[in-house]
């Protein structure tokens, strides 16, 4: 089974070896890694990831600087046309700076950085990223953030939740975010943009200290529905 | 031509940052603090002619996040400032 995910490196990402990584484990193909300052992504994707990290220092805002990158604009050309988006943390920031999805993160309502794995319960389990989970299951996966405080207005919020497009809520009082939102997809369902690193929460059971496993499901749930498309 | 771009927080999104030296002006015993909102000064030094429309753009697009932010712009001169308001 052919698998093409790229992964996109901007200047300060720092998980996007851990996404190509995990990508690779789940699916068995390698990720194609991507620079930021490429005007074209490969041809025939099946996904593309946009990884965590700190993308230009978080200058001006976190995301923003790497929304207006020559490969964003193929980005959202691409999720135009319905390829599938994923970005985790810092790739979550762009997706809503690229208006791909709706809101935006703020600070922390704590100030402080969250690093530490936290509960999450499964709210969309119909999206091609969440087949493999059961809706109302809790899961347990890292977060690592400083603005990581999803925020919309009500009306938006209001529309999200009415259209099902919330993938993940925190279980937990986490980082002040707007009705515990942690993922949120795109009206189309098929861009997702999450705090918590899936990709960090990929190995078996038995290593409980790398992080989990049960990241592992989202990528699983990408090869199915490509599978069974 | 120098232009000046506040951006704020809107009114009613959380602003931790403020919060936060809210409280520690008040530690350093400052009465009578109500509030303290933090926003961001950008000053840009454009060709001049560059039209109102044209620094809207740049907030809109990159300057200023307008889901969780609003911006005001300034230029040198009151009528400047007018002028490029009515056509903004």
């Amino acid at each position: 089974m052919a698998f093409r995910a790229a992964v996109i490196t901007f200047p300060g990402s720092n998980c996007d070896r851990d996404m190509a990584s995990a990508l690779e484990a789940v699916s068995g193909q390698p990720a194609i890694r991507v620079w930021h300052g490429d005007a074209d992504l490969p041809s025939g994707l099946d996904l593309i990831a946009l990884p965590g990290g700190f993308s230009y220092g978080d200058y001006l805002r976190s995301g923003a600087m790497a929304a207006t990158s020559p490969i964003m604009r193929a980005v959202v050309a691409a999720a135009d046309r319905g390829v599938p988006v994923l970005g985790v943390c810092n790739g979550f920031q762009v997706l809503t700076e690229a208006r791909l999805l709706p809101g935006a993160l703020l600070r922390n309502a704590g100030q402080r950085f969250i690093c530490r794995t936290v509960a999450l319960t499964a709210e969309n389990t119909a999206s091609l990223f969440t087949s493999a989970y059961t809706q109302g299951e809790t899961i347990r996966i890292p977060v690592a953030h400083h603005d990581g405080n999803y925020y919309a207005d009500a009306d938006t919020l209001d529309r999200i939740e009415g259209e099902g497009l919330v993938a993940f809520r925190y279980a937990e009082s986490c980082n002040g975010s707007a009705r515990d939102i942690a993922g949120v997809l795109s009206a189309n369902g098929r861009v997702l943009g999450m705090m918590p690193h899936p990709e960090r929460a990929i190995e078996p059971a038995a290593v409980p200290a790398l992080g989990g496993h049960d990241g592992r499901r989202l990528f699983e749930s990408i090869l199915a529905q490509l599978t069974t498309a | 031509m120098q232009v000046r771009v506040l951006v704020r927080l809107k009114p009613g999104v959380l602003d931790p940052q403020g919060r936060a030296v809210h409280h520690a002006l008040e530690g350093l015993g400052f009465a009578g603090v109500e509030d303290v909102r933090i926003g961001r000064l950008i000053e840009l030094d454009v060709a001049d002619g560059t039209d109102r429309a044209a620094i809207t753009a740049m907030c809109e697009k990159l300057l200023a996040n307008t889901v969780i932010e609003s911006f005001t712009i300034e230029t040198d001169g009151e009528t400047a400032g007018q002028t490029a308001g009515a056509q903004g």
